[in-house]
């Protein structure tokens, strides 16, 4: 792939950022072939701001996230620097081993990490209160009851009715929205800087979905820290997003403030995600749209920019040779796509 | 928790009583009863006996009443007195048959039951974190071919090794000139010297069963998400497995921890018959081809009872460990 020009440079770490991922790349040996689930992905997440990455199945943003967690899979291999700053000075996570020290001081530390399935994403065989008492132990250290006290007030932060009593509750005696405020309150139980969010309101319904982004807002403004939240929903997006990253097969194709990013999308797939919301109250002939074709499989990806296969706009010959570069039609909106940046 | 273990006590009972005389029943099952067994063995020896010495016994024996006043009489003498019968074979009391060689039995089965889930859990635990690798693949291999060696054959084998290339006295459990001597230390190395073959043997089809299903529930418990939520937390790898995926793993093992307990009290019946051990599996075998029924009553009993209190013992033990079971 031929170097892509970048808007921030290696070294330039400003005071504000949280963290900043430059030219992520994670590939996994399988039998069939390597898998290139992410090729060069770029994002910042700034202090106290919340950027939501979105993106189908399969896009890569979930590997994204357990990359920075240094939590992938044995077969995985990646490239490309990863820098965190919780407290002050940056530091470099890409190259820890998944065991290293650092990674598990940081882990449910400075980093919290929330799931999609919160109906087997707690241990059956524990009690709420022992979990997060558990993390608080670990990272804090203290006695028991103090870390059971730490537990009850994180239960009663998160909004679960009598928390005193939900400390010896079994995640199978929790609805699954209950469920899903433990496990916010467990990811929450060092006070971390940033908290990672992978789909958590996906299989949920959508009054307790609802309810849960009132909830993470709420602890995003009180606690002031930073959330990446990843969501293949844009409504979701415009809920609780400040910035957004769109994803589309291992690369991010575009990001923007949630105002550019709904208002005036930049690259054909972004446009195309977005004409395929349904409305109420769009006039009644239209056929919701649809993007073409279906997301190539992981072992081919197409050369040149992955979207041109299903791209309305394709110019053969430039879409599907050279990979687009990164353009900037406003401050903070970057966009890659040749047709955006005024090749044609 | 109380009303759980209380329920299944009060459960244990009829089943119980079921059992004691389904095995009371199930020994006079098979045609003829000890009387045949014995008159057959005396004119083997060349003594006869007339059909009516052949009747007097019986009556004598009581083996002519109804076979319901025959079990009350049995099961009330077992409850009140603790009397098991008399063994017609051995011509003595049947609670002193298998005392005297319990010891010896629980001693073999405990230790070679402690090595089987020492062994077993670590490794199975192991190979599932390492899947495919080559400890694993080595695992693997020991676990089929110590599950598909049959236990006698092995103790064969290891007799033959023993016996021939390490010149030393195998079979039984410590050489004749020790059977009758007080105990020292030179009886109890004889004993050390022979007492590996059965351990070995018992141990090692034990726990390659052991290290196959504790892997397999390794590997369906690691793929699950709260086992990523628990390294989210900044435990390491270690800690993670142990308190989280292993804990979840056992509960299968836990459930039927209680089918250890008759085994613990009968032993192996073929590896103790081919390695001739004094223990309680031998006799048994002999108390049924003799048709000894009180002896062999008394066994069935003792084993069925054992498997109930096994049982239940397996239960509450699960549901002090499996919240999922205790509340439901």
């Amino acid at each position: 792939m031929p170097p892509i020009p970048m808007a921030n440079d290696m070294t330039n770490f400003p005071p504000e950022r949280l963290l900043d991922l430059r030219d992520l790349a994670v590939t996994f040996a399988t039998a069939e072939g390597p898998v290139r689930a992410v090729q060069g992905v770029s994002y910042h997440v700034n202090r106290g701001e919340v950027l939501g990455v979105v993106g189908e199945s399969g896009s890569g943003k979930s590997v994204t996230v357990r990359a920075i967690m240094r939590l992938l899979a044995r077969n995985a291999t990646d490239t490309g620097t990863i820098r965190f700053a919780p407290d002050g000075e940056p530091l470099t996570l890409s190259g820890q081993p998944r065991d290293s020290k650092l990674m598990r001081s940081l882990r449910g530390n400075r980093i919290g990490m929330i799931f999609q399935e919160p109906m087997t994403a707690l241990s059956p065989v524990h009690s709420i209160g022992t979990q997060i008492a558990r993390t608080v132990l670990l990272h804090r250290g203290g006695s028991k009851s103090a870390a059971r006290d730490r537990a009850a007030e994180l239960l009663a932060r998160v909004q679960l009715p009598n928390p005193g009593e939900m400390l010896d509750r079994y995640p199978h005696q929790l609805s699954g929205g209950m469920r899903q405020r433990a496990m916010i309150a467990l990811a929450l139980a060092c006070d971390p800087a940033l908290l990672i969010a992978d789909e958590p309101t996906t299989a949920l319904d959508v009054t307790t979905e609802a309810q849960i982004l009132d909830l993470l807002r709420g602890l995003q403004k009180d606690l002031g820290m930073a959330i990446v939240f990843i969501t293949h929903n844009f409504g979701v997006v415009a809920d609780i997003a400040d910035r957004v990253a769109v994803m589309y097969l291992g690369q991010v194709v575009e990001t923007g403030s949630v105002d550019d990013i709904f208002y005036a999308p930049g690259h054909p797939y972004t446009k195309a995600l977005l004409g395929s919301i349904p409305r109420l109250g769009a006039a009644k002939r239209h056929r919701l749209q649809t993007i073409q074709g279906m997301v190539p499989d992981p072992y081919h990806i197409p050369k040149g920019c992955p979207f041109h296969t299903r791209c309305d706009h394709v110019r053969p010959g430039l879409c599907d040779v050279t990979a687009p570069p990164v353009f900037s039609p406003r401050p903070g909106q970057e966009v890659r796509c040749h047709l955006t940046g005024g090749a044609a | 928790m109380l009303r759980i273990i209380l329920t299944r006590c009060l459960w244990a009972i009829p089943t119980l009583i079921v059992v004691s005389f389904i095995s009371f029943v199930i020994i006079q099952l098979p045609p003829g009863d000890y009387v045949t067994a014995y008159v057959a063995e005396l004119r083997r020896g060349g003594e006869y006996l007339t059909d009516t010495q052949v009747e007097l016994m019986r009556q004598d024996f009581g083996l002519r009443d109804p076979i319901l006043w025959q079990y009350a009489r049995w099961i009330t003498k077992i409850l009140l007195h603790g009397d098991f019968g008399q063994s017609f074979h051995y011509n003595a009391p049947v609670s002193s048959l298998i005392w005297d060689r319990l010891g010896l039995t629980l001693l073999l089965s405990t230790i070679s039951l402690v090595f089987t889930w020492g062994i077993a859990i670590p490794i199975g635990v192991y190979s599932a974190t390492r899947q495919y690798s080559v400890v694993d693949y080595v695992v693997t291999i020991f676990g089929f071919v110590g599950k598909g060696i049959p236990e006698f054959l092995l103790a064969l084998i290891l007799m033959w090794v023993g016996f021939s290339w390490l010149n030393m006295d195998v079979g039984g459990l410590m050489s004749p000139e020790f059977d009758t001597a007080p105990w020292s230390i030179a009886k109890a190395l004889n004993v050390l010297e022979h007492v590996w073959i059965p351990i070995v043997v018992l141990a090692t089809s034990g726990a390659a069963g052991l290290i196959r299903v504790m892997r397999a529930n390794m590997l369906d418990e690691l793929g699950k998400p709260y086992v990523e939520t628990a390294y989210a937390q900044g435990f390491s790898e270690r800690q993670v497995v142990w308190n989280y995926p292993v804990r979840v793993a056992l509960n299968p093992f836990i459930s039927t921890v209680g089918w250890a307990l008759p085994a613990l009290f009968s032993g192996d019946v073929i590896t103790a018959v081919v390695l001739n051990l004094p223990t309680t599996g031998p006799l048994l075998l002999q108390a049924l081809k003799m048709q000894d029924m009180y002896l062999a009553g008394g066994f069935i009993l003792i084993l069925s009872t054992f498997t109930v209190v096994g049982t239940l013992l397996s239960d509450i033990l699960l549901a002090w460990s499996d919240p999922r079971v205790r509340l439901g």
